[in-house]
């Protein structure tokens, strides 16, 4: 009998965050606790307790709001930029396979040119400024959305058109009563991987040249072997990755909401 | 085989011989394969369909009812031969159909209302008298209630149901239904049977059913069109004379049996069915 209580409980602490909380204080814990024992220099590895200080008067010594306010915005913006982008592009070419013949072999050709090796050139044409950190996001994000925007209008069930066409329907109405919905899921795949892509996209274009942003303070602490503060930083990033990847989740689940209702629960949903 | 070909067909006129709404004369299909090899999937394909009259085509597997029935509703170019409704010439979709596929085949993103006003929106219908009509539907279905409830909350029989009020709320006046209760257990089926007689009777629409079950044909047909495979071709039109309402246990008696015997023996006779 206890056992299966033994059981339940077991079960009820896997399916709760409370496991995932409890590792990850143990991690800290250990973490903080080796360095101390082991004397690590703060210069290689700083402790759990600096990073928080380091954190905590951030805010206060490196007006680190404004540094945050400015990589969002080039994150947003990026990303909002290429996605746009990519979606046009995706309907012209699901639309027009003349149009995919002329233009898509380009486009797989601009991809595969690394975005880092391209950034020099964005801040020699669009300067120190957010400009060329916008632009450089903005082809990062491009890609993932165009390629799953051209899936997706092409992944309509044949039956679903065939009973359109049987009401009489056009090509306008087939596209958008079903080739549009169906589209909707594989374009949330691509927006969320161009969300991700483009908190990258805005650090590198911070690193080859800027004047503000989180990139530019992580290579200024850096360049001050302040290792608890770059820490900090890199913390604060994968924050903001996190929360832009949830709202993309949450859009999804709202405007996608039938995918959900099918019994297909993904783990943690 | 020699004596299918020689058995020519000819068009039956209906019982009580009411106004033709649909005639299909001389109608082929073949499909052009890449290995040069064609497959003729219809050959010579006559039948008269009178208005408001209720026609089962039953055949086994690849006798060409499901191509039949595509040519019908315009998704599929004939080869040759003439369909004509009222005596106009039809080529391509029409809205005098409603049509009922083997699946449900409804929009998951939409509830069971706005699946069935989809010809509506396609057709640009008035909306609001097409919603109370909707509505009236799915209540004679046993649906009412459900208006908004998202296909995928709801069982096999009742998608399929919800299926069965799209094809009727544009009001046309021909309903093809493809096999429309294959993927339904024996239990649904029989009840969707007398469903489906009950709405053809109260609706007074003309009714072509494609199916492979020889007693679901009986059951809710004026005739019995009979088809074999290879090519896809009609060897017989039978006459139903049954009385209605008919009941389920209508299909005990001897002369439901009889009908059914007298199909079957064409299949067998043919070699495609154990009978």
């Amino acid at each position: 009998m206890s056992g299966l209580s033994d059981k339940t409980l077991g079960k009820r602490l896997i399916d709760s965050p409370l496991l995932s909380i409890l590792v990850f204080c143990l991690f800290i814990a250990g973490w903080e606790g080796a360095v101390r024992f082991f004397e690590v220099p703060k210069i290689v590895l700083p402790t759990p307790s600096a990073i928080a200080w380091s954190f905590w008067h951030g805010f206060d010594d490196d007006n680190l709001q404004w540094h945050l306010a400015v990589t969002m915005y080039e994150i947003v913006a990026g990303f909002v930029a290429g996605a746009a982008s990519g979606l046009l592009l995706g309907f012209v070419i699901a639309l027009s396979p003349l149009l995919e013949r002329i233009f898509y072999p380009y486009v797989v050709a601009f991809q595969t040119i690394p975005k880092v090796a391209v950034a020099p050139i964005v801040v020699i044409w669009f300067g120190y400024g957010v400009a060329s950190k916008v632009v450089i996001t903005a082809t990062i994000a491009f890609f993932p959305v165009l390629a799953n925007t051209i899936v997706g209008l092409r992944s309509a069930p044949h039956d679903q058109i065939e009973m359109l066409v049987t009401y009489t329907a056009s090509r306008a109405q087939v596209f958008r009563m079903v080739r549009l919905p169906q589209a909707l899921p594989y374009i949330f795949v691509g927006l969320d991987v161009a969300i991700v892509l483009s908190v990258i996209g805005a650090i590198v274009g911070e690193f080859v040249g800027a004047k503000a942003g989180l990139g530019y303070l992580i290579l200024q602490k850096n360049f001050n072997f302040d290792m608890a503060g770059t820490f900090a930083i890199l913390i604060l990033l994968s924050v903001v990755g996190v929360g832009l990847h949830w709202l993309i989740g949450l859009a999804q689940r709202r405007i996608v909401f039938w995918l959900d209702m099918s019994g297909n629960r993904v783990m943690g949903a | 085989m020699s004596q299918g070909a020689s058995q020519k067909i000819v068009p039956m006129i209906p019982p009580n011989s009411a106004a033709t709404l649909l005639r299909i004369a001389g109608l082929e299909k073949i499909y052009k394969a890449k290995d040069g090899i064609d497959v003729q999937a219809l050959q010579d394909i006559n039948l008269d369909i009178a208005d408001g009259e209720f026609v089962s085509i039953v055949g086994p597997s690849g006798c060409g009812k499901s191509t039949l029935l595509k040519i019908l509703a315009g998704t599929l170019e004939r080869s040759s031969g003439t369909v004509a409704m009222r005596g106009q010439s039809l080529n391509g979709p029409s809205r005098e159909l409603g049509v009922v596929f083997q699946a449900p085949v409804l929009l998951p993103w939409r509830t069971v209302l706005q699946n069935v006003m989809v010809p509506i929106e396609v057709q640009k219908h008035d909306r609001a008298r097409s919603t109370a009509k909707a509505k009236e539907l799915l209540a004679m279905v046993g649906l009412g209630g459900f208006e908004s409830k998202y296909p995928n909350e709801l069982s096999g029989g009742m998608q399929q149901r919800v299926g069965i009020c799209r094809a009727l709320v544009h009001d046309p006046s021909f309903l093809l239904m493809d096999e429309p209760f294959g993927a339904l257990d024996a239990m649904t089926r029989e009840t969707m049977n007398g469903e489906l007689q009950r709405i053809w009777s109260e609706s007074r629409k003309t009714i072509m059913l494609v199916t492979h079950s020889i007693p679901e044909a009986v059951y809710l047909a004026d005739r019995v069109v009979v088809m074999t495979p290879r090519p896809g071709r009609i060897v017989d039109v039978i006459a139903i004379d049954l009385p209605r309402p008919r009941r389920l246990a209508m299909q005990n008696t001897p002369e439901f049996g009889r009908f059914v015997a007298a199909i079957r023996r064409h299949f067998s006779s043919e070699g495609v069915l154990d009978a």
